[in-house]
């Protein structure tokens, strides 16, 4: 075992994310603590690799890692955390990390801490916060024996810290990647023609709260008498309420208007990542210790309809 | 074509959440059928109704609860509900993947839908987790699924609208984000009638596994800052954001 801490960097279309450079910031932080060595981990060619703040950066090269591929990435993880083992091994809680480090950690027989948020070192031991029950509850926990998984939130920590231009050791890739069963066949693309709602500077976002697609109609004449556009969270797009390119968050879009008004919203995390750094939150929820209120700059705990029907009459 | 959909029981979020011993307080809590769950349940049906086969729904009853969660399911179109006896609400996701994949194991599944995620993930999903102890391969995050022969075809969503599109040679386990159409709607009677008619076969729970974390603290976060709380009726609320908007010149 080594006191190193790895972390599985990710990038699409040749940028590597931000949650990326947070977690290296960090794991410089803990390996440092420990007496080993932040290892940042490239997995594909797709991105120029000399940009973390890690002391090392090892890049896996292989065909069958030009694009995500569960199936590809998780062996090449499996492979070089068995040859190495890391004390800590660090994932995004994204679309990438989250098909990866439960796998793992039933692989290897190792913890796993998901929608982790903080981590520290407590008399030579990992403690790790992690934000579960939609944020209404932060977990505590240390993990037990000789090597942690830990998927990271994005948001958690500064990206500064992570950026650097540290050379990275190209290797082959440690396990045969013939006879995959998951094969990549082509990229989506964002549905076209729909308003785009990063552009805008004022959003109606509606939740679970809103209740049925019918209702949907309230916050569209709301939207309409403020000059903003109806945006959501991910319950009303998966119900089929508001088509997906009115998302706001971890798997729909990052927003930044003016004004956010938020109807029936109750702010998981997920949301959160996507809308937090709006100029003027305001949030009405039925629930008065929904994690929204903890976020936005104005609450009121009331019936979102009777709201919006007195607004509309006061615009 | 065997369709099998692992389904988590969690506690429900809608109310406050007490503690006792450093974890929720179980016995204080109601449950409900993870959200993702409904979506899983609903693209398990539609990918049967592509290509036909069997749905199976199969979930680890926590509290002895869950046999209106199954008969939802079974009212929605699947054919058979499974409940493993596990009859501990603190069973982690470690633990009921593990006595999912043995009772799954049995089955000759040719595919395993699980929700993409649960609210109560601490030590990570049961969907990947089930996929290692079955070695079948495992995509999340899925909006879509066609199956043809032994192939399955799955859209992946990454985010904003990206995403990718993956052909896999099954069995698999897939993790769903969304049904490719809206979940549809059961009516209570149809829901009474399955209750009546249909048996729900019980496993006792096999295999071992374990999170491997100990639990210091559980709580509500430590509140770094609040908004400010606009009080009075609703015409009082709506009365003060559109001044607020007025002002600040976003009305």
């Amino acid at each position: 075992m080594s006191n190193d801490v790895f972390v599985i960097t990710e990038h699409m279309d040749g940028k590597f994310s931000d949650v990326s450079f947070e977690m290296v910031g960090k794991a410089k932080e803990l390996a440092s603590a420990w007496g080993g060595q932040a290892v940042s981990v490239v997995v594909g060619s797709g991105a120029a690799s000399n940009v973390f703040s890690s002391v090392s950066t090892i890049q896996v090269d292989d065909a069958a890692l030009n694009q995500f591929n569960p199936e590809a990435y998780g062996k090449v993880i499996e492979a070089l955390v068995k040859e190495k083992s890391p004390r800590l091994v660090m994932f995004g809680w994204t679309a990438t990390g989250m098909d990866i480090a439960a796998w793992l950690s039933a692989r290897l027989a190792k913890p796993c801490v998901a929608y982790a948020r903080d981590l520290c070192i407590e008399n030579n031991a990992l403690i790790v916060n992690s934000q579960v029950y939609g944020g209404k509850m932060i977990a505590e926990v240390a993990p037990e024996g000789d090597m942690a998984i830990v998927a990271v939130l994005a948001g958690s920590f500064p990206v500064e810290a992570g950026q650097g231009s540290t050379a990275a050791t190209q290797i082959a890739s440690p396990v045969a990647l013939d006879g995959l069963k998951i094969k990549f066949v082509e990229a989506i693309k964002p549905a076209a023609g729909d308003v785009d709602i990063t552009a805008q500077t004022k959003l109606v976002s509606i939740g679970r709260g809103i209740g049925s697609k019918d209702n949907v109609e309230l916050a569209e004449e709301l939207a309409a008498k403020l000059g903003a556009t109806v945006s959501s969270s991910r319950p009303v797009v998966d119900a089929g309420w508001l088509p997906r390119t009115r998302q706001v968050g971890k798997s729909g879009l990052k927003v930044k208007p003016k004004l956010y008004l938020m109807l029936g919203i109750s702010g998981a995390p997920e949301h959160l990542e996507g809308m937090k750094n709006a100029e003027l939150i305001i949030a009405i929820n039925t629930d008065k210790k929904a994690p929204i209120f903890n976020v936005a700059h104005y609450g009121a705990t009331a019936d979102l309809f009777e709201v919006a029907e007195a607004m509309l009459e006061l615009l | 074509m065997n369709i099998v959909v692992a389904i988590k029981h969690i506690p429900s979020i809608a109310d406050d959440l007490p503690i006792k011993d450093n974890n929720v307080d179980f016995d204080s809590v109601d449950f409900v059928l993870n959200e993702f769950d409904e979506q899983s349940i609903e693209q398990a049906v539609l990918v049967k109704e592509a290509v036909g086969g069997t749905v199976t729904v199969i979930g680890v009853d926590l509290i002895g609860e869950l046999d209106g969660v199954l008969h939802l399911a079974l009212a929605k179109g699947a054919d058979k509900a499974v409940k493993i006896t596990g009859d501990d609400p603190a069973a982690d996701s470690h633990v009921q993947a593990k006595w999912l994949a043995e009772a799954i194991k049995g089955m000759s599944a040719d595919i395993i839908f699980a929700g993409v995620q649960a609210s109560n993930d601490l030590d990570g999903q049961i969907g990947p987790m089930i996929a290692a102890y079955l070695d079948m391969p495992y995509i999340g995050g899925v909006s879509a699924v066609e199956v043809s022969g032994d192939t399955a075809t799955v859209n992946k969503e990454f985010a904003g609208g990206f995403g990718a599109k993956y052909a896999v040679t099954l069995p698999m386990v897939v993790g769903v984000q969304a049904a490719s159409k809206p979940p549809r709607y059961a009516p209570i009677s149809k829901v009474r009638q399955v209750a009546q008619t249909v048996k729900i076969e019980k496993v006792a729970p096999s295999g071992e596994a374990s999170a491997g974390l100990s639990f210091k603290k559980m709580a509500p976060p430590a509140v770094t800052g609040h908004a400010e709380m606009i009080g009075g009726s609703s015409k009082e609320v709506a009365a003060k954001i559109v001044e607020l908007l007025k002002n600040k010149g976003l009305a």
